[in-house]
């Protein structure tokens, strides 16, 4: 195949696409299910030294996905770093940075990708030292499992204990425990049989739906991608195979009907609005009613585009352009959810919080938050307790440290749209950012309980929307948008006895001088309304969001 | 709930990446050195902004030695989606003489790639670079995050790198800080081919076996594009049937043979193979941890 085939393809492309039209105009996802099998996520995590990055690369050895020239790289490597003689030390296949292969650690997490006949798989191998915990929980937030590695000499460590939190903390519910290293322990059945007795009573709290228990060792290979004849007191299956037929259910169902967090607003010209985002729950089909949050407008779908070109529906997941029939003002972070939604909006939040940032919290601390597309300033408001994650008790606290984690009510400055972690990981996680250093301090992880706003927007009578309309102009009692409203009241207020006072001045004329001011203090707010929405017609580019977040 | 297939997650992630970016960033640009997976980003892109164009240009950094049909190719693509194109080339590099024979690999690609990206990022102010590098590719790639950041000298710091939990990416940046963004972090190089087969994507014509003039250096194919390359007392040009599977500058990127000549020979060929695609490219051998050194130096 040379030049005339690619243009051939080119061509066919054209053909495919109307000058105007780039994509196809169908229904048909564009990355079709042929050939395409199902993917697992999956992490490693557990304590120092229990051989998480030997466990995977002896996996990724196993299942064919380290090449020839890695293996021979792999083969001076390990005579330069490794920790087995003069035997491949498989921890290196995944250790990449120089800081770890020096020192024989893994610091930050690595990805691997590999595939068998059966699956596709993204391996997370995480730290298990107790300063890179945030590296652990990053690599598990997108997990659908956790292998957890215990030392068959050692037993359940402080860290087993800590990891299986984060583990539960994050949502991931199926656990493996490879109990590894059991060459070292004569491959003795009480020694596992005691370890999982141990580890069972240690998270009967932690809500997993499946925990498998498996006897292994890495660094020879027993039980990771076959049946060990040194085991055969073990009548399970062996590692690979385990993670090739383990079956995971989507988690919690989802009844919150469509959400789209709009994630940026698509004007190429004045013919063309678009909401762009990735819907995190339910499907739309052209013509649903939808409500824009935390607006209440309402409105209904014109036109989906996928990522095949324009579609009658679109479902969670999916990469999706939508239009709207009626031109309501929506930006970025904003959500448009089905018209009777009852996803909560609201100025508090109140969440677990792992502190990844590296000067403690304290309550009163401000930071910005993001969750989903949304952002917003938020203040700690109050830390009810930290968590002890060896024990899974709470404690009293004045502070979190990196790594801890407590319980907190966040205040915020906007209201955003939420939901239990337990319910979307989606709309329920977030970060939290240091507003100087910029460093990301915080994950948190929305608790139900934070009642403010819970009504369901956009319903409820003519009333309650009206009473909704001035809160959204006048603030709620007590709070900084209240505040605002009455400081640009006195302002108006000032400022036309200002106008006054001048226009008396150069014209000694009362009636004229008050007929001035009144007619400024009714005149500016149309003017200015008008002025911004010409203003809106304007093409912005970038920048939906002054926070640029 | 509908099931997602692999590739679909991959696709949807992407794009939400491309999003991401031009949803934060003042000036983002798309780096595009014009092989696969610079192809499968483009794609990924006409699609994240569709029936709009991407509000970004292309910058493709010529180092004055890639193969010719990778230079016509960009120039078609360019045109052919009606995009802009922006061709950087450090002339410092052009007048001080350095070329991969010259200057070796190493100095080579130091000038007129890393220092020539920098230069082209910092003349038009570029905040937000996508790449189109992907994690299984290298082990230090591996352990790179979606948004990537550096410092105003480029620099990226693997040991303090920031969580990116979920699909929540923290944007922010200061001034002269910039991201390089890696939409394509979770594919790996058959994802890619698949993609490419599934959506009839364009690619160079040079990841399809042909017979081509080639010398054996190095223990490598290395194909004679040009006049610039002498010969070596006792090298002679042979014609092979032979292939790339990586493109970079046409000194330093080893051709394998090859009878695959179209997609699905290439996916099968690929399953098969036992050696890994960066195998053919001279740089990555310059000692394991070099990676990491040139992408703390500001190298993609």
């Amino acid at each position: 195949m040379s030049f005339a085939i690619a243009r051939n393809l080119a061509k066919k492309n054209k053909a495919l696409r109307p000058a105007q039209n780039l994509l196809p105009a169908n229904d048909t996802p564009s990355a079709s299910e042929t050939g395409q099998h199902s993917l697992l996520r999956f992490i490693t995590c557990g304590s120092v030294d229990d051989g998480k990055s030997t466990l995977i690369g002896r996996v990724l050895y196993e299942a064919g996905a380290v090449f020839d020239d890695q293996l021979s790289a792999l083969d001076s490597d390990s005579r330069k770093f490794g920790t087995q003689g003069a035997a491949p030390d498989f921890a290196l296949l995944v250790d990449g940075l120089s800081a770890e292969r020096e020192q024989g650690i893994t610091i930050d997490v690595a990805y691997r990708y590999f595939a068998t006949d059966r699956r596709s798989f993204i391996v997370a191998d995480t730290p298990g030292h107790e300063q890179y915990t945030r590296n652990m929980a990053t690599g598990a937030s997108t997990a659908d499992l956790a292998i957890i590695l215990i030392d068959a000499r050692k037993g359940l460590l402080p860290q087993t204990r800590r990891h299986s939190f984060i583990v539960s903390l994050v949502g991931v519910r199926h656990v493996v425990v490879a109990i590894n290293k059991m060459d070292l322990v004569g491959y003795d059945e009480a020694v596992f049989e005691q370890i999982a007795a141990d580890y069972r009573a240690a998270v009967q709290n932690l809500g997993f739906a499946s925990i498998r228990f498996i006897p292994v060792s890495a660094r020879d290979g027993e039980n990771v991608m076959r049946p060990s004849a040194l085991m055969p007191w073990y009548d399970g299956p062996a590692l690979l195979p385990y993670l090739e037929s383990v079956a995971i259910a989507p988690s919690a169902p989802r009844d919150e009907g469509f959400v789209l967090p709009v994630q940026w607003v698509n004007r190429p010209d004045l013919d063309f609005r678009g909401y762009a985002g990735t819907p995190v729950a339910g499907r739309a089909r052209v013509g649903d009613p939808i409500v824009a949050l935390p607006s209440g407008r309402t409105s209904r779908i014109a036109r989906l585009i996928g990522a095949a070109g324009e579609a009658s529906q679109i479902a969670a997941g999916q990469a999706a352009t939508v239009t709207l029939e009626d031109d309501i003002d929506i930006s970025r972070g904003d959500v448009i959810a089905a018209a009777g939604s009852t996803l909560p909006v609201s100025r508090g939040l109140k969440a677990r919080l792992l502190w990844t940032g590296e000067r403690a919290m304290l309550e009163g601390g401000q930071f910005l938050v993001k969750l989903a597309t949304q952002s917003a300033n938020a203040t700690v408001e109050a830390l009810h307790h930290s968590i002890d994650i060896e024990g899974f008790q709470p404690l009293p606290a004045q502070s979190l440290r990196m790594n801890g984690i407590g319980l907190v009510t966040l205040r915020l400055d906007r209201p955003l749209v939420s939901l239990p972690y337990a319910r979307s990981h989606e709309l329920g996680g977030f970060i939290l950012i240091d507003r100087i250093s910029n460093e990301t301090v915080a994950f948190g992880f929305v608790e139900p309980g934070e009642g403010e706003a819970r009504q369901a927007v956009g319903e409820g009578g003519a009333l309650a929307r009206a009473q909704r309309g001035v809160l959204r102009i006048v603030g709620r009692k007590g709070t900084p948008d209240r505040r605002a409203w009455l400081a640009a009241v006195s302002w108006r207020v000032l400022s036309t006895a200002g106008l006054f006072v001048a226009a008396f001045a150069l014209t000694a004329n009362v009636p004229a001088s008050l007929a001035l001011a009144f007619g400024d203090i009714l005149l500016r707010p149309g003017l200015r309304a008008l002025h911004m929405r010409l203003w809106r017609k304007v093409p912005t580019g970038t920048l939906q969001d002054g926070a640029g977040i | 709930m509908i099931q997602l297939s692999h590739l679909q997650k991959l696709e949807a992630e992407a794009i939400f990446i491309i999003r991401e970016v031009v949803a934060t960033s003042d000036k983002p640009v798309l780096l595009y050195s014009i092989g696969k997976d610079s192809a499968v980003l483009l794609h990924l892109a006409m699609k994240a902004f569709y029936p709009a164009k991407p509000p970004f240009p292309l910058l493709h950094v010529d180092t004055t030695w890639k193969f010719r049909d990778m230079i016509a190719f960009r120039d078609e693509t360019a045109a052919r989606l009606g995009l802009d194109l922006i061709v950087h080339i450090n002339q410092e590099g052009v007048r001080a003489g350095i070329s991969p024979f010259a200057s070796g690999s190493r100095v080579h690609t130091d000038v007129m790639k890393t220092q020539g990206l920098k230069q082209a990022l910092d003349l038009y102010k570029f905040d937000a670079a996508f790449g189109g590098a992907r994690r299984d590719e290298e082990k230090s790639r591996a352990k790179e995050r979606v948004f990537s950041l550096r410092s105003p000298e480029h620099r990226w710091d693997p040991k303090n790198q920031r969580p990116e939990p979920w699909q929540l990416f923290n944007t922010r940046k200061h001034r002269g800080e910039s991201f390089r963004v890696f939409p394509l972090s979770n594919w790996t190089e058959r994802d890619v081919w698949d993609y490419i087969a599934l959506e009839n994507i364009p690619v160079v014509p040079l990841y399809f076996a042909a017979p081509r003039p080639v010398v054996r250096r190095d223990g490598a194919w290395i194909m004679r594009d040009d006049e610039r390359m002498e010969l070596l007392p006792g090298e002679v040009v042979e014609t092979r049937m032979v292939r790339f599977r990586t493109l970079g500058c046409y000194p330093l990127t080893g051709a394998v043979e090859s009878e695959a000549a179209s997609l699905t020979d290439i996916i099968a060929e690929m399953r098969s193979s036992r050696s890994s695609e960066r195998q053919g490219r001279v740089i990555d051998h310059d000692g394991s941890g070099s990676m990491e050194q040139k992408k703390q130096e500001g190298y993609f």
